[in-house]
């Protein structure tokens, strides 16, 4: 495989083709923040952005991103990714924490394209990102309390 | 001072420090490493003062979610008075002469909603301590007297000569002292940390993917292995074919066990790829070949006739015959996954007399005692450090640690020297048994003319989590039962028996026990008696529970914030719950919406507890939002199923788990109390279950006995 663009820098990636790029974040570069749960994207645990784009990072191989760009958590540097950060740390959002980070790339992407989300646009954006510890209620809030700090 | 905190040497705390220190040069980001590791004031084993002024907390809880290391860091603190700023919290090692539960005996773990409860005074007496040194060595340098000066926010002051330090600068001095023997804690009027909502410890870490959890702990020359489970529980490998798997690039090792056959691997995928390419006859002679179907009749076969007793007063058999109406339901519930999002996993090295694990650990003692007896080390040999756990949920302490030893007998058979790492996939994890067991309640109720319950008789047919069927002292597993033996209302002819079988399925704690079993039986059929005498389900619970004024007070205050009693729109229902578990007390108002077919959603739970003292409010809030969650997730769709032993489930298609748009609005109310805390992460879960059927039945006049709460399953 050859050279990947993660968190704006340039990797060489030595893994085969068909090997899912989470992986090989976690496991080449060393890029654990983004989480393993189900091997079949049902859970978004391991979402990652693909050029701003919610993706599941354990059902995509890597050579199927050559030419894009990856943001993982450590990388959500983004104006809207920080307010997402910051109004999960107001509203301490974090139970065990697992599925977070997938959970607030998935928030960032939905604020990146809905500024104001309705309840029901964020349904539909966060659906897909289980919370066993069901920090719900939290997420919820803290999407519209981001929203509100970028106006 | 609790003689848990006071009973060692200074020698011993300091090597205790120094077990940590090194421990968390790999649990780096648990918390942090102190800056001056050379002088460390250690006055006890739960915190220690850096010259950099760091306060770090040692926690003696995994955190799991629940929040245990900053309500541990709280209180000490707390007594402490340092600036909640300058705290850092660490992960404590297996060591159960330090860090034992105290409501536990000499075993350290985290479980059954003890953690606050046992350490509420010994981490408060761990910090006056360290702040009582603190001021003695202020005073002696000043020469003042010590009750002159005042700590706040770790700032050392004496105000005739405005003289001010902070615990960094005196934390040499005060290593010289010897401990005090007794302390004296503040009085709660002074709490300013303690009742007040703090930010978790964790947060940070936590928002920035940045936690460190076994699955991203790497250790120089570490290996990964993926097991390869029997589908039928019980089965063995009979023959291996291994050659396709020891052909893929980055395949070391293929290992045969008796429960399986384990890949070793330079990294998760070569492993995983390694393990389905594996070839397994399996001998399943001695495999379970439960169907889920043939169990359900059975256990109402059972549920019909007569089991142990395990009380009985009045004359039950008299009252229900002569009674005026007489009422029976029969409330059934499913096996059930806990699925943790972060699968089971974890690290361990075998060296030279010795073993060093890495892993969230819920049952520290009994983890390392296994360990030490499969290798024939001392317990005290055997190393374990803690890392965060991405939700346990009861999983992570199996008492037979299952997964912990999988992994032990991997590197056993290596005998490299090497640490390797297990994770289980998520299929391996669904279908890993350790199952809430399945459970069947039959119920028979009698109400006079006058409206009034004049009989109660529950019989529960369930495995238990410990033994085999009635024990030869009659002393039942009390997870069969909790929550029902002890029924909290007055109902002069009671009796409860139980049918223990013996399917065979590995079962285990799930948040809350036999109380999410109990509960769903207990408040439902109450609710169904309410109906039965033409009473009001809030108005009959009320009258039963003269005597009960913790109970009660849940429960008036759930049902006024909850809107009881108020107009509802068209097609809603309201119903009411009410249980004590761990000494904590829940109620809560359900409000659904029924759609067409029997279609609902919910739409509002508001929750009263009463939690003694609520160290940290806001941490109470998250667990009651968190335990209504957890037990919508199962009361919708949480179910494992068997066919010819194995199982069916095996993901989150098959398993499914409560999804953001399936969230009620939740509120919570914490009723105020000056009471010592209980525990808050498992009693938010057992009212959620029968305040929803009994809100079903107030939507639609149909009731939802048998668990998930499918359409179908309406009678």
């Amino acid at each position: 495989m050859g050279k990947l663009t993660i968190n704006q820098r340039e990797f060489d990636i030595q893994a085969d083709d068909d090997t899912p790029l989470l992986w090989v974040l976690r496991d080449e570069l060393g890029l654990t923040g983004t989480k393993y749960g189900c091997g079949k994207a049902l859970c978004g645990a391991c979402t990652v952005l693909v050029d701003g784009k919610p993706q599941r990072a354990c059902v995509t191989p890597v050579s199927a991103l050559a030419k894009q760009s990856i943001t993982t958590i450590e990388g959500a540097q983004s104006k809207v990714a920080q307010a997402v950060i910051n109004a999960w740390l107001e509203l301490d959002v974090a139970q065990c924490g697992y599925c977070q980070s997938g959970q607030i790339l998935a928030a960032a992407a939905l604020l990146e394209t809905h500024a104001q989300p309705s309840d029901a646009q964020i349904n539909e954006a966060m659906d897909g990102n289980l919370c066993r510890c069901a920090t719900y209620v939290r997420i919820r809030a803290a999407i519209h309390r981001a929203a509100e700090k970028l106006t | 001072m609790s003689s848990a905190v006071n009973k060692l040497s200074r020698r011993d705390f300091l090597k205790a420090g120094l077990a940590v220190s090194s421990g968390l040069t790999l649990g780096l980001r648990l918390g942090s490493v102190p800056a001056d590791e050379a002088a460390p004031f250690m006055p006890n084993a739960f915190v220690r003062i850096g010259a950099d002024n760091s306060v770090t907390i040692i926690a003696k809880h995994v955190e799991m979610g629940q929040g245990i290391h900053t309500g541990l860091a709280t209180l000490l603190a707390e007594e402490l008075d340092a600036d909640w700023a300058q705290i850092r919290v660490e992960a404590a090692p297996a060591d159960s002469s330090r860090y034992n539960n105290l409501n536990w005996g000499g075993n350290q773990g985290t479980g059954g909603s003890s953690s606050i409860n046992n350490a509420w005074l010994q981490m408060r007496e761990a910090g006056a301590a360290a702040r009582a040194m603190l001021v003695a060595a202020a005073a002696a340098q000043w020469q003042v007297a010590a009750s002159d000066i005042s700590v706040s926010k770790g700032q050392l002051r004496h105000a005739a000569s405005g003289r001010e330090g902070s615990f960094g600068d005196f934390c040499a001095a005060a290593a010289r002292l010897p401990v005090p023997g007794a302390v004296k804690l503040k009085d709660p009027q002074e709490f300013v940390y303690i009742g007040h909502p703090l930010a978790r410890t964790d947060a940070v870490a936590k928002t920035h993917g940045q936690a460190l959890y076994t699955i991203d702990l790497h250790l120089p020359g570490m290996r990964t292995a993926v097991m390869l489970h029997p589908p039928r529980i019980g089965a063995v490998p009979a023959t291996v074919d291994d050659k396709a798997a020891r052909a893929i690039k980055g395949v070391h090792a293929v290992i045969r066990l008796d429960q399986g056959v384990a890949v070793v691997a330079e990294n998760f995928w070569a492993a995983k790829r390694g393990r389905d390419a594996l070839k397994v006859d399996w001998d399943e002679s001695r495999a379970i070949t439960l169907d889920s179907e043939d169990q359900r009749t059975q256990y109402r076969e059972l549920a019909s006739r007569t089991g142990h007793s395990l009380r009985a007063d009045g004359d039950v058999a008299a009252a229900l015959t002569t009674s005026h109406k007489r009422v029976e339901a029969v409330y059934e519930l499913p096996y059930l996954a806990h699925a943790t999002l972060e699968p089971m996993n974890c690290i361990v090295q075998i060296s030279q007399g010795g073993c060093e694990l890495w892993y969230g650990a819920q049952a520290m003692t009994s983890d390392q005692n296994h360990v030490a007896r499969l290798l024939g080390l001392t317990p005290a040999k055997v190393k374990i450090n803690q890392l965060f756990a991405g939700g346990s949920f009861g999983r992570r302490a199996d008492l037979q640690a299952d997964y912990v030893l999988e992994t032990v007998r991997i590197a056993q058979a290596l005998g490299d020297g090497q640490p390797l790492k297990l994770l289980w996939t998520r299929e391996d994890d669904m279908r890993g048994g350790r199952y809430r067991p399945a459970a069947t309640h039959a119920l028979h109720g009698a109400v006079n003319a006058q409206g009034e319950v004049q009989a109660w008789q529950q019989r529960i047919v369930c495995q238990a989590l410990r033994g085999g069927g009635v024990p030869k002292n009659g002393k039942v597993d009390k997870t069969l039962h909790e929550g029902a033996s002890d029924l909290p209302y007055r109902i002069g002819n009671l009796a409860v028996d139980v049918h223990i079988p013996e399917p065979g399925v590995p079962v285990l704690w799930w948040r809350s026990v036999g109380h999410t079993h109990t509960a769903f039986a207990v408040e439902s059929f109450i609710d169904e008696l309410a109906h039965a005498a033409g009473r009001d389900p809030l108005e009959l619970r009320r009258s039963l529970l003269r005597d009960d004024p913790r109970r009660l007070a849940v429960l008036e205050l759930a049902a006024a914030a909850g809107d009881w009693g108020k107009p509802l729109a068209k097609g809603h229902g309201r119903g009411i719950a009410v249980h004590r578990s761990f000494g904590t007390w829940v109620a809560e108002v359900v409000e659904v919406s029924m759609g067409e077919d029997e279609r609902f959603s919910v739409e509002r739970v508001t929750v009263a507890v009463d939690c003694g003292l609520a160290v940290n409010p806001d941490v109470v809030r998250a667990q009651m939002e968190g335990g209504v969650g957890y037990a919508l997730s199962a009361a919708l769709a949480g179910e494992i199923t068997f066919k010819n032993g194995a199982v069916v489930q095996d993901n989150f298609d098959s398993y499914p788990v409560l999804r953001l748009s399936q969230m009620p609005r939740i509120d919570v109310h914490i009723v105020p109390s000056a009471e010592a805390p209980s525990g808050v992460g498992e009693p938010g879960v057992p009212p959620l279950a029968p305040a929803l059927a009994n809100a079903l039945f107030a939507a639609s006049g149909k009731r939802w006995r048998r668990l998930p709460f499918k359409t179908s399953t309406a009678v």
